[in-house]
């Protein structure tokens, strides 16, 4: 293509995101939004395609980020290039919703016309304006019997500030509005702007590591191009390579010719070394290229961290390598070395938030075969020495003394959610419950509350989001940002077995919730740990002080008496699956731990949590 | 050399709370052709894998007393034709109390039945209805009475513990009911609780009070106790005897020896093939029709597979695995082979080395399985 033709191509392409809070219809418009551009068949379309990873199927969340071309003939008689960028949809991956973003110019918004504007939507769309993206408001399941369409276009207008005349009113699953939305991308998204003559300038948005081509760079051209031949050089690492595909998802990949401005694809280049692509840097040419990298992201700190295990302790290397491949495209991620009395060694791991740590866990465990023990999640804590100095503690077993200690002080988040009214008492009580203090409350639209309260970041990540949830039946959103540090009456909480400390079930607690906490904690502890052979007793302590005791009873009876009329595999089988189940299990000194004991710390609030 | 068999009889007249056999109530199922399939599985099976004589056989179910008389007649008749028999020979038939009537037990008595195993569970008469069974603790009387009457000397009940809503005095009150029949075995099983039964589903809902495992425990130490207070000898984990009436059947499976498996859903182990047949009649049926053995699934044993299952079956009797004969069988010495798993299981008090014999200890009977698992995946 010469010079005439890539401007002419440019001017043709949107590129753009789907926001939406979880359940209100994004992965369906994305669907429809392939079918009606033809990018697959009927036959190809898997339901809701853009979520490719099983476990996002199977959560029905989207975590990766996708990036799909699309052609669209609109009224106007011209073909366009779209690109359709997903963005994930939970708070724990408010940064990967900034990557995705960086890459467009334009968001599709789409609210639900029964439930409104929830808390998360609400930070998607402030991170979209930031990034001075045109919103394309869009009102889904216009079809369902208690959809207020009118009352939503108010609500975006009122809560958000946009113009919501325009709105569209659409059902993705009845296909209804969906060219109305192609047509709007078409008219209201910008072009890309950017000279495909300068140097090269890509954002890496995302990577993969794939076994037979190295790293795969999930890029946006925004200045300049690249083809397969050239060498590049990453803006932020200096390292160089000469690229060997370049290509386009539609949604298969699909090897192009070049990438030019305004092109949202892939390159590989032989890259073996998975910190040498990191993503949010520059790519550019090795030669001649730019000196000025574009901005990279708001680089997102872990907030909550907790220790990985493996359970078969042969396979310490093998977690870190799979760490790494899962660091490779989740910058978020942070892991180092750590040993425990308890556990052996492992990795002290940082996470974005609780599902993070879910995902990242589950994954290694579907991926990359490694049985897990996770410990109980802990926030970062600044403690005060009486020496006068500062250190910052992430694993409770490390608090240290406390006649060492002046004060310590914990990370608060400002939580704000979003609810319809009858539901503020419930929502109350849960923050006080959880240590919160009351900053605001707001009347939005006729029947909406937002809530704001400044709560401990450590009563976020355990399950405050579920019990949310269930104290609300489902119709509370919730979100949150880090507010910084303030003093808390903190101690750390010992938990022994059999008269033996064992670190890794070490928690810190506020002193006021101390002593339910512990005796909560020995009895989750006591219905969690199986019967050993010999009686152990669970004691939870602060210092020297022991606050609370349960015991696990020795075994009773554990023999089977029928012979099953010769069926002697069903006997090896019973005798396989009972053996199976130890595996899973962690000795430590001597009595055997499963997996779920070391989150009990997590389960504690279940009395008061509906399943 | 293959010594032992066992039949199965699918049908019964009801169906028990806690039963997973494989049965069907016996109203409007085709009974004769069923038999005439069970002979035609014989002759197959014993043209293929023939033996010189069984030591043991044993009818089970379902319900092998729900068979009328013409049918039994013709039953064992059949068997005899077809199984050749050694001069010892233990002929074993379940029966359900209540079900033997006098015309019943005098065709076993003639076609060489002599050792009866009747399901008797308990005496209590509320919890005989708890579980599904339809025979009243006075029948059992009287069953013991007409077959002690026909000239059966050898007869076993079965009982179950840990029963729902069951007490530890109503099963020492069961033990002693037993202990009045003057008879010379008894099986007593804890309660298991297994998936496709009335107790499961109960369970899932939550709505069956088991008694619990410390309360089973002592059930099983009671049971323990009382039969040595009776002179009854445990020689195996379920399983108690007068002298000389240990079943031989029971033991075949706990030698780790052959045995054939006749009927729907059977089991059997022969020349190292574990295999099962098809449980559905009609299945099971349409393959003997076609002139096949009825095989569902086979499998087999590696040696590795064997020497564990002759380790966690040989285990469960009060003798345990003999050295000398497991190193006769697999030229490799256990002691050896599980010296680490053996050191380990002596150290827990759960297992005892005497002679020549590895066994469990009493402590080592009540977690049976705990052993037994140490012997899994060792070997290669």
């Amino acid at each position: 293509m010469n010079r005439e033709e890539k401007l002419k191509r440019q001017s043709n392409i949107r590129n753009f995101s789907i926001i939406a809070h979880i359940d209100h219809g994004k992965s369906t418009l994305a669907d429809r939004i392939l079918e009606r551009t033809n990018a697959l068949t009927s036959r190809e379309m898997k339901a809701q395609l853009l979520d490719s990873m099983d476990l996002e199927r199977e959560r029905g969340i989207t975590i990766k980020l996708n990036a799909v071309q699309l052609k669209y003939k609109a009224k106007d008689g011209e073909e366009y290039t779209f690109h359709l960028i997903d963005t994930p949809g939970h708070v724990d991956f408010t940064y990967e919703v900034s990557r995705s973003l960086a890459a467009c110019e334009g968001a599709v918004l789409v609210v639900d016309a029964a439930q409104g504007i929830e808390a998360q939507t609400l930070a998607n769309v402030y991170l979209a304006l930031d990034n001075n993206l045109e919103i394309i408001p869009v009102i889904n399941k216009i079809d369902l019997p208690s959809a207020e369409p009118e009352r939503v276009r108010n609500e975006i207008e009122e809560v958000i500030g946009l113009d919501a005349s325009e709105a569209v009113l659409a059902s993705a699953k009845a296909g209804i509005g969906i060219e109305d939305i192609l047509e709007q991308v078409v008219k209201t998204v910008p072009a890309p702007t950017g000279d495909p003559d300068a140097p090269l300038k890509a954002l890496i948005f995302d990577s993969l590591y794939d076994a037979y081509r190295g790293v795969v760079a999930y890029i946006r051209v925004v200045e300049g191009s690249v083809k397969v031949g050239d060498k590049i050089k990453m803006m932020a690492t200096g390292a160089e390579f000469e690229v060997n595909e370049v290509g386009v998802f539609t949604p298969k990949s699909t090897l192009v010719d070049e990438l030019t401005v305004g092109d949202v694809g892939f390159l590989s280049a032989s890259i073996k070394n998975v910190g040498d692509t990191r993503v949010g840097d520059t790519i550019t040419n090795a030669k001649n290229g730019s000196t000025e990298p574009l901005p990279g992201y708001r680089k997102l700190n872990p907030m909550v961290y907790c220790g990985l295990y493996p359970i078969d302790t042969a396979k310490f290397n093998d977690l870190r390598e799979a760490l790494e491949k899962l660091q490779l495209n989740d910058s978020a991620l942070q892991f180092e070395p750590e040993t425990s009395q308890a556990l052996g060694f492992g990795f002290r791991c940082g996470f974005l938030g609780l599902l993070h740590m879910e995902i990242i866990q589950e994954r290694i465990e579907r991926e990359f075969k490694i049985d897990l023990i996770t410990t109980a999640p802990s926030v970062i804590y600044d403690v005060h020495m009486t020496n006068g100095t500062q250190i910052k503690v992430d694993n409770p077993s490390n608090l240290p003394d406390p006649q060492k200690i002046d004060h310590v002080e914990e990370p608060y988040v400002k939580a704000t959610m979003m609810a319809p009214n009858e539901y503020v008492g419930a929502i109350m009580e849960l923050c006080q419950q959880k240590r919160g203090i009351f900053i605001n409350m707001q009347y939005q639209g006729e029947n909406r509350v937002n809530i704001i309260y400044e709560i401990p970041l450590a009563e976020i990540v355990y399950d405050f989001f579920d019990q949310l949830k269930s104290s609300t039946r489902g119709y509370a959103s919730f979100d949150y940002e880090l507010i910084g540090y303030k003093p808390s009456s903190l101690v750390k909480m010992d938990i022994l077995l059999n008269a033996e400390k064992v670190d890794a079930l070490s928690f810190i607690v506020h002193k006021d919730f101390a002593y339910e906490r512990g005796k909560v904690i020995v009895e989750k502890l006591k219905e969690l740990i199986p019967r050993q052979q010999f009686e152990v007793p669970v004691q939870a302590a602060i210092g020297q002080k022991i606050v609370a005791r349960s015991t696990i009873k020795s075994m009773g009876k554990n023999v089977l008496a029928k012979c099953y009329g010769g069926d002697i595999s069903r006997k090896r089988k019973l005798l396989e699956k009972q053996k199976e189940g130890k595996k899973r299990m962690k000795q430590v000194g001597s009595v055997e731990v499963p997996q779920e004991a070391f989150m009990a710390v997590l389960k504690m609030d279940d009395n008061n949590t509906k399943k | 050399m293959i010594k032992a068999a066992y039949l199965h009889i699918p049908f019964c007249e009801h169906i028990c709370h806690y039963c997973d056999f494989n049965k069907v109530f016996l109203k409007g199922q085709p009974v004769d052709e069923y038999l005439l399939a069970l002979e035609q599985e014989m002759i197959l099976t014993l043209q293929k894998y023939p033996t010189n004589g069984l030591e043991t056989i044993f009818v089970g179910g379902g319900t092998p007393t729900s068979l009328n008389e013409k049918q039994l007649d013709r039953f064992c008749e059949s068997i005899n034709r077809n199984l050749p028999r050694s001069s010892n020979l233990e002929f074993t038939f379940e029966a359900n109390p209540g079900d033997l009537t006098k015309g019943k037990l005098q065709i076993l008595k003639d076609a060489g039945v002599n050792r009866l195993s009747l399901g008797v569970q308990t005496f209590n008469e509320e919890l005989l209805k708890k579980i599904g069974r339809v025979h009243r603790a006075k029948d059992v009387y009287q069953t013991v009475d007409n077959a002690k009457a026909v000239g059966f000397e050898n007869i076993s009940i079965d009982l179950i513990f840990s029963l729902p809503t069951q007490t530890i005095n109503d099963f020492k009150e069961s033990l002693s009911e037993a202990f009045t029949l003057d008879i010379q075995h008894y099986s007593a099983y804890s309660l298991i609780i297994e998936p496709k039964t009335v107790f499961y589903n109960l369970m899932q809902k939550g709505k069956l009070p088991t008694p619990g495992e410390d309360m089973e425990a002592a059930m099983y130490v009671l049971l323990m106790e009382e039969m040595e207070r009776n002179n009854f000898n445990q020689y195996e984990i379920s399983n108690f005897s007068k002298p000389g009436y240990e079943s031989k059947h029971n033991l075949t499976y706990w030698n780790n020896d052959y045995y054939y498996g006749f009927g729907a859903g059977a089991h059997c182990y022969v020349d190292g093939w574990r295999r099962s047949n098809a449980g559905p009649l009609k299945k099971y049926m349409e393959l003997i029709d076609n002139g096949n053995l009825p095989i569902f699934q086979e499998h087999q044993t590696s040696k590795a597979e064997q020497i564990e299952e002759e380790m966690f079956l040989g285990l469960r009797k009060t003798d345990g695995v003999s050295i000398s004969h497991f190193i006769d069988k697999y030229e490799i010495d256990p002691l050896q082979l599980f010296e680490k798993e053996i050191a380990n299981l002596i150290s827990k008090k759960w297992i005892e080395i005497k002679d020549d014999n590895i066994y469990l200890t009493k402590t080592g009977r009540l977690l049976g399985n705990e052993v037994f698992q140490s012997f899994l995946g060792v070997t290669n």
